[in-house]
């Protein structure tokens, strides 16, 4: 239970928020069905029969409905109102303006994350994983690629659609470090429940040392196994939908793999980013997740082993 | 015999003569071309249900896959298709048919009348249901049934990200059901202005006829916008236009607007004529008129009415500006009120009366609890930024499932107890009763209750799948578990229904003592209705001795025969005075044989053979000509 992504046990300003409104709803909620739980069971025990009594009009009642109907859930959707929208003013923006821009893309069925900056060789891009400072608001830019996909971290803020032909713009904030799990939350498709993330939040120091790496082209191979595993790459499929920033490899479908062993998972959060799933999901990935637009790349054994090796050694 | 033969030929007795004028002669000819509000009716019912018991099957299916993590039981493809046609089956096919195949069978007997308005409309509106119905389950013969769920957002449903007939289907099937639906809607709706007993003025309508006209009257408004939404949408798929498709100047969220505008609506539209049924059930089993019948009529209307402003609270998380999406969180919270009003006139009702615990009661107990679970959840999806971390969970699921069943499956199950003694003259089991709404509302609660928490925990909505380790097995093994259980209950509920029908004890005119005119009538009704018609004189015409409300009374066993041609009674639509009488149509094959080639055309326009749907198309314009086309009307005057 505790590993649950809930939006009650939150890590940021925006989620703290929420989950204080969302936790006042759900104790009034709980209040008004219980008495009126308790006025539907006390009425039956105290006036119900098994026979037919004669017809017969008791007088009074509509003061029930004044006061049950229209007074006090009057009063309760107020306080509600208020609640919700001192709640939504307070999480509009942050308290300073965020210094750090990242552009968020859904395809189907992935994230395309890029940082952006100023001057484009400084723009750094991954996918399905989003580091961010720890106490700095970061802007959310979202836009999709094809369809309609929502963008969602439960333990640090609400869904913003991702849709085509606008862009929207979200805040997150994480107040400790740690990993959370993010997943797409519109319907987009046969494989809408694999698409997942994750949002990594670090101390300042280390994220501006992780940001500064993945600016970076990746590093020429050196070693023999290594060249043969990017000529691989090079010379297989894999080059077509891919980027290796500092290689030929410039494709733009699937994800931008210049530091893809840095990442925690593989195919947007569905599997771990090990030698072992990586070979499977190389080898057959619609066995893995269905209908993924990833083909399957028919490679000699060999092949594919110092592929692998290739691919863990981009850092 | 001739000695005691009287002198004269002998006049039939009036019930005989009446007989003759409207029963559907028997076979092939009465089965197809039958336009008895009664029989229709009970199409409906049983049509309803029927697809209701497949929506529940495919329910069944998806909760096996969802029982445990990372189950194989269904591949993608199959599962997104079980739960469109899930939602699309229970929303479209099973909520709104159910709930007129009750009008269509109480409201002419409720309101004192020998047939609804426009008896072939009536046929008209069953058929088109009926061939819509078959129409879109006809995609699971082809393996193409509609994928994209119930809502369908574009571009997901635009012919480049769903190749194939599957959204055809969906934008065709559903094109084809709106006109069943106008059609009804307008046929009660001058049902209730033209039809009723003479001196049922506005202040005496049952609250079920509030509830079906506020809803016939939202379709009017609500529907053309799914019209609209599903042209466009065919439009974009078979002829490459661009309505939703923003890289050709169109814009997705135009799909969105222009599917709540009829889909939030479409949410009262099937919940307000079966909370009518309850405030209308209820002060019988609680041997009391209702209390604040004024406030419960009058929150009906508005609750019709301010339905049609909280559409956007389906789309907080697309990025709207703060101050709509404000408005439309405030008209959510504001159209609360009026429920509030129905629930504590039904609890007052309760403690003002002396509730007789039958069946009907049960479920009627059983609904409000479930109806306020429903409602509350429902306050927390209005508040803007809970609302974003609601959306789309299976905290959603959760509360339209208690709306829906709820507010719905609840009174609909009532309704039948309640009904179908006056449907069939047998009544269903009592003790038999019992097990079903127990096994039916703790299934329910065991089942949809969990969902809330598997939403707060973060699970989303429509996944086929979901990994280990995140804290949602316990909660979705709970919820199949109890899914099962409530459908033990339907299955209990069915049982009942063959026993009734078969053992069933007689029933009697009036079973429940309950002062409406349906009660006066035989059970089951003849095909005449009432053999004189009646006129009323207070709200509760078989309870007026008794509560002395006031010194006119209703007359049941004197008034106008009719018996001289289909004729039935014409009122004044405000006061209710008599104005004429009005020549009703004889059976005719008409709206089947037009309701058939409507299904033609479509399958022309699904297959793009545009010949079919020509000749499709000429065939309904001779169908409607030869329908209206003066036949020999039987001459009363």
């Amino acid at each position: 239970m505790l590993q649950s992504p809930t939006y009650l046990r939150t890590f940021g300003p925006i989620g703290d928020r929420v989950a204080a409104l969302g936790w006042s709803l759900l104790i009034i909620s709980s209040v008004v069905v219980l008495v009126v739980s308790v006025l539907v069971l006390a009425g039956v025990w105290r006036r119900g029969t098994r026979s037919f009594a004669p017809v017969e009009r008791a007088g009074g009642g509509l003061r029930w409905i004044v006061i049950g109907g229209i007074v006090v859930p009057t009063v309760i959707l107020v306080v509600v109102f208020v609640l919700t929208m001192v709640t939504q003013a307070a999480v509009a923006s942050p308290a300073t303006a965020p210094g750090l821009t990242v552009r968020v893309t859904g395809h189907q069925w992935w994230w395309e994350v890029q940082y952006l900056d100023p001057s484009p060789d400084r723009i750094a891009t991954t996918a399905n994983e989003i580091h961010i400072p720890v106490g700095r608001p970061v802007r959310i830019e979202v836009a999709a690629g094809d369809v309609i996909h929502s963008f969602w971290v439960p333990e640090l803020a609400g869904k913003t659609d991702l849709i085509p032909g606008q862009t929207n713009v979200t805040w997150v904030q994480a107040d400790h470090p740690g990993v959370y799990r993010g997943q797409c939350a519109e319907y987009c498709g046969l494989q809408h429940a694999k698409m997942a993330m994750s949002v990594v939040a670090e101390p300042p120091a280390a994220f501006d040392e992780w940001l500064a790496r993945q600016r970076q082209p990746a590093a020429p191979p050196s070693e023999p196994d290594l060249k043969a595993g990017a000529a691989v790459f090079a010379g297989s499929a894999c080059a077509l939908c891919h980027t290796i920033r500092g290689t030929m490899a410039v494709g733009r479908i699937g994800p931008d793999l210049t530091h893809l062993a840095g990442r925690r998972t593989i195919a947007a959060g569905t599997l771990p980013n090990t030698r072992g799933y990586l070979a499977g999901w190389i080898a057959n990935p619609q066995a893995l997740k269905p209908g993924t637009v990833m083909p399957a790349v028919p490679l000699e054994s060999t092949e594919l082993q110092v592929l692998i090796t290739y691919l863990q050694s981009l850092n | 015999m001739a000695a005691t033969a009287p002198p004269a030929a002998p006049t039939p007795p009036l019930h005989e003569r009446l007989l003759r004028i409207w029963e559907t002669p028997p076979g092939l000819f009465g089965i197809l071309g039958t336009v008895d509000h009664k029989k229709i009716g009970k199409r409906y019912l049983v049509t309803a249900f029927a697809f209701m018991l497949a929506g529940g099957l495919e329910a069944a299916v998806m909760r096996a896959q969802l029982t445990a993590p990372n189950q194989r039981l269904l591949s993608p493809e199959t599962y997104n298709q079980l739960f469109s046609m899930h939602g699309i089956t229970m929303i479209f096919l099973y909520a709104s048919p159910i709930l007129s195949g009750f009008s269509n069978y109480i409201w002419p007997l409720m309101l004192g009348s020998r047939d609804m308005a426009f008896p072939r409309l009536n046929a008209l509106s069953y058929w088109l249901f009926l061939f819509s119905g078959l129409f879109i389950y006809s995609s699971f013969l082809v393996g193409q049934a509609p994928d994209r769920g119930w809502f369908a957002y574009a571009p997901l449903t635009e012919g480049a990200f769903s190749p194939g007939l599957h959204m055809d289907f969906y934008a065709l099937g559903l094109l084809f059901l709106t006109v069943s639906t106008t059609v009804g809607a307008i046929n009660f709706i001058v049902t209730l202005f033209k039809l009723r007993a003479p001196g049922m003025s506005i202040n005496r309508l049952p609250i079920f006829i509030w509830g079906t006209l506020t809803t016939s009257f939202a379709v009017l408004f609500a529907m053309p916008s799914l019209t609209a939404a599903c042209i466009m949408l065919y439009f974009d798929r078979r002829f490459g236009m661009h309505f939703f498709d923003a890289a050709g100047g169109g814009h997705p969220l135009l799909w969105q607007h222009l599917f709540w505008i009829f889909g939030h609506p479409w949410v009262y539209i099937v919940v307000l004529p079966a909370m009518g049924i309850m405030s209308d059930m209820i002060p019988t089993f609680c041997r009391r008129p209702l209390v604040g019948y004024t406030f419960v009529a009058l929150a009906t209307v508005s609750t019709g009415i301010l339905g049609f402003g909280v559409w956007v609270h389906h789309m907080f998380a697309t990025g709207l500006p703060d101050l709509s999406t404000d408005f439309f969180s405030a008209a959510s919270m504001v159209i609360t009120i009026p429920s509030a009003v129905a629930v504590f006139a039904w609890l007052a009702t309760i403690w003002h009366g002396r509730p007789v615990l039958r069946t009907p009661f049960l479920f009627a107990a059983g609904f409000i609890v479930l109806f306020v679970i429903g409602g509350v959840s429902g306050v927390a999806t209005a508040a803007v930024p809970f609302d974003r971390q609601l959306t789309d969970t299976y905290f959603v699921v959760a509360h339209l499932h208690y709306v829906l069943v709820g507010i719905n499956v609840f009174p609909v199950i009532a309704g039948f107890y309640y009904w179908l003694p006056k449907m069939t003259g047998r009544m269903l089991n009592e003790r038999l009763g019992r097990w079903n709404f127990w096994t039916m509302f703790l299934g329910f609660n065991l089942g949809f209750f969990p969902m809330h928490i598997a939403g707060l925990l973060g699970m989303p909505r429509r996944i086929y799948t979901y990994p280990a380790g995140l804290g949602w097995g316990t909660v979705n093994l709970v919820t199949s578990i109890g899914a099962y259980v409530f459908a033990v209950g339907v299955v209990l509920f069915l049982v009942n229904v063959l026993w009734s029908i078969r053992r069933g004890p007689p029933a009697g005119p009036n079973p429940w003592d309950a002062p409406t005119l349906e009660w006066a009538t035989t059970s089951p009704p003849p095909a005449y209705n009432f053999e004189v018609l009646p006129s009323i004189g207070s709200r509760h015409p078989l309870w007026e001795d008794r509560l002395a409300e006031g010194a006119a009374r209703s007359v049941l066993d004197r008034g106008p025969a009719l018996d001289e041609g289909r004729e039935t009674l014409g009122i004044t639509p405000l006061d209710a005075e008599p104005s004429e009488i009005l020549t009703m149509p004889e059976d005719s094959l008409y709206p089947f044989l037009l309701a058939l080639s409507l299904l033609v055309t479509f399958y022309g326009l699904l297959t793009s053979v545009w010949a079919l749907a020509i000749a499709g198309g000429v065939l309904v314009l001779a169908m409607t000509v030869g329908w209206l086309w003066p036949g020999p009307e039987p001459e009363a005057a």
